[in-house]
């Protein structure tokens, strides 16, 4: 009886520390409830659906249809999907550098330490906060090409004829990427100046010490210190040029003859106007396989000229 | 002696001659960033009939402020204006509430399986939001909810991993010990959340709601595939619609539409511009 007494005891608060888990646990549930109802129903949950839809045909209204592989190998064997990619490339190609130079530039302009500076830097910033749908309207009638500013602009200034930019096949790109360039500038610039202000003031002292002139500080010291926001912005920047999608929608939907076609559109395209659920699914994916390629691709190449202290 | 005033003079004409290069600079990248506004703002107070002068004119003449009430009038653009102001807050609300709670439960207490529900939380940044938008609009379409309004706030109310990462980094440096007076003084876990979390993570809770009104605001997809009825539409497919299906675009009233739906973002940005630029800093998050 002596000893039976602890054991029951022990067994009875055992079970207490148990059940003071168990509410603790179920307490802290009560907090993330909401946030496991998002990943179920709204982001981890649809990625593990989305890649079951990409193996069926699937309409919507009438239920799915399991064709293997053949959303994937459709897609790859179309001449328009290669069309989809090269244009993909190109406005990648294009507003990446274009991108990260003039908000490198604007960045390096903007972190000096002079009278109204912080005006400027409040404007640049304007277009990345502003609704893209209004910017691009306007943008819209700026590229129209008998009355539009730009072609004006050109006409008055250089004496040039300008082309009819959003619906000629060979600008209508050119012209999305100037606007995509336009619009996220201000973004990477606040990234790169962030960069720029944790560059030690001493390392520029010594710098000039050396003999270094403006443009040396910038080749020998800016820029090397500043490779981690380089490499940051680059990535941002490559993903994001794979996502563009709004500016497509209100000015060229893809044309002039899917000149503007790229991947994002072409998906809205299969999904929503056509109702291709399985092959929208199946370009999503493919789109998240390139996206998580080039990401990766990048990270490894980061340590031949990733500088970090 | 005499050497040093010239060196001083020299050296002021050559920081004048920088300082001179810089704002040069600074203004031509100014005008490029400038002129779209300027041109939106502008067009919208011309008469129909001065539009599409050539040369463009920079000065409306006569200035016409009737444009706006033209626009509320010929479009029911006081409700789409009420539409995006309503999903937008309740939005903004939502997805406070809800990464506030996770978050604080992520920054504050260990519980079973909580490493792997924060990796999958975070690894859900990583997914290009392509890839949910079949499903999603399939679940919302089998629940139903076409065209309702509920389609575009809703999911606030569960979170985001944004969110909650953002929130949870923020918590994680506040320190303990106002917690544990407040535990000892009797406060339940709630209350501490309440009345001493929330209260002192302003900034982090103002970036964060920001960004979710700006979002939910400047939402074009969503709307797009969810929206039908006129009367339902936001500002931002309520001015794709015009410049799409009204054959002739009406370019007075599309450009008042782009200063009205430009106009409170701008607003907020003015007064609260450092939380934008920390939103970027911490996140590199992309609009």
């Amino acid at each position: 009886m002596s000893t039976a007494m602890p054991v029951a005891r022990s067994a009875a608060t055992a079970r207490a520390r148990r059940l003071r888990a168990l509410r603790h646990n179920l307490s802290c549930y009560a907090y993330v409830a909401p946030l496991i109802t998002n990943l179920v129903f709204l982001s981890t949950g649809p990625v593990l659906y989305s890649f079951f839809i990409s193996f069926t045909n699937w309409q919507i209204v009438l239920p799915p249809v399991w064709v293997g592989l053949r959303n994937y190998t459709g897609q790859l064997a179309s001449p328009e999907f290669w069309t989809v990619m090269w244009n993909t490339f190109y406005y990648t190609l294009g507003y990446v550098p274009l991108s990260m130079i003039v908000s490198l530039v604007m960045a390096i302009f903007v972190n000096q330490r002079l009278p109204l500076i912080s005006l400027f830097r409040s404007l640049y910033f304007l277009p990345v906060v502003s609704s893209g749908i209004a910017v691009a309207l306007v943008w819209g009638w700026i590229y129209q090409p008998t009355f539009g500013v730009l072609n004006w602009f050109l006409d008055a200034a250089f004496s040039i004829q300008g082309p009819r930019w959003l619906s000629d096949m060979r600008w209508a790109m050119p012209a999305l990427i100037v606007f995509g360039v336009w619009r996220s500038m201000g973004s990477n610039m606040i990234i790169f100046l962030a960069g720029l202000q944790g560059v030690p003031n001493e390392l520029y002292e010594a710098a000039r010490i050396d003999g270094a002139d403006r443009l040396g500080e910038i080749r020998f010291v800016t820029l090397p210190l500043l490779t981690p926001s380089i490499f940051f912005v680059l990535i941002l920047s490559v993903i994001g040029s794979f996502q563009v999608w709004e500016a497509t929608y209100l000015l060229t939907q893809g044309g002039p003859a899917k000149a503007t076609l790229t991947i994002s559109y072409f998906i809205y395209q299969q999904a929503f106007l056509w109702f291709h659920m399985g092959i929208g699914a199946a370009l999503a994916y493919i789109l998240f396989f390139i996206i998580a390629i080039v990401t990766l691709v990048q990270f490894r190449l980061q340590r031949r000229w990733v500088y970090y202290r | 002696m005499a050497a040093y005033p010239r060196g001083r003079a020299l050296r002021t004409a050559k920081a004048m001659g920088r300082a001179f290069v810089v704002y040069a600079v600074l203004m031509i990248l100014g005008v490029i960033t400038a002129v779209p506004f300027i041109w939106m703002l502008i067009s919208s107070l011309k008469e129909p009939g001065t539009l599409f002068l050539y040369p463009p004119r920079w000065i409306p003449d006569p200035v016409r402020l009737r444009n706006y009430v033209d626009l509320a009038q010929q479009m029911p653009f006081a409700t789409f204006f009420l539409n995006s102001t309503k999903i937008a807050l309740l939005s903004t609300v939502g997805s406070l509430l809800a990464c506030s709670l996770a978050a604080y439960a992520f920054a504050r207490f260990n519980f079973v399986g909580k490493s792997f529900l924060f990796a999958v939380t975070i690894s859900c940044l990583m997914v290009p939001y392509q890839v949910e938008l079949i499903p999603v609009f399939i679940i919302f379409y089998k629940l139903g909810l076409m065209d309702k309004h509920i389609v575009l706030w809703g999911p606030a109310f569960t979170g985001s991993a944004f969110g909650v990462f953002l929130l949870r980094q923020f918590f994680m440096t506040l320190p303990g010990e106002l917690e544990d007076a407040a535990r000892i003084d009797g406060a339940s876990r709630l209350g501490i959340y309440w009345r001493i979390f929330l209260p002192l993570s302003g900034p982090a809770l103002t970036t964060l709601a920001i960004f979710t009104f700006m979002g939910s605001w400047n939402d074009l997809l969503g709307p797009v595939l969810y929206l039908s009825t006129k009367s339902k539409l936001t500002l931002t497919i309520g001015l794709a619609m015009m410049y799409h299906t009204w054959g002739a675009t009406p370019w007075h009233l599309v450009m008042a539409g782009a200063v009205v739906s430009v106009l409170p973002i701008l607003i907020v940005y003015i007064v609260g511009q450092k939380y934008f630029v920390q939103g970027i800093v911490m996140t590199g998050l992309k609009m």
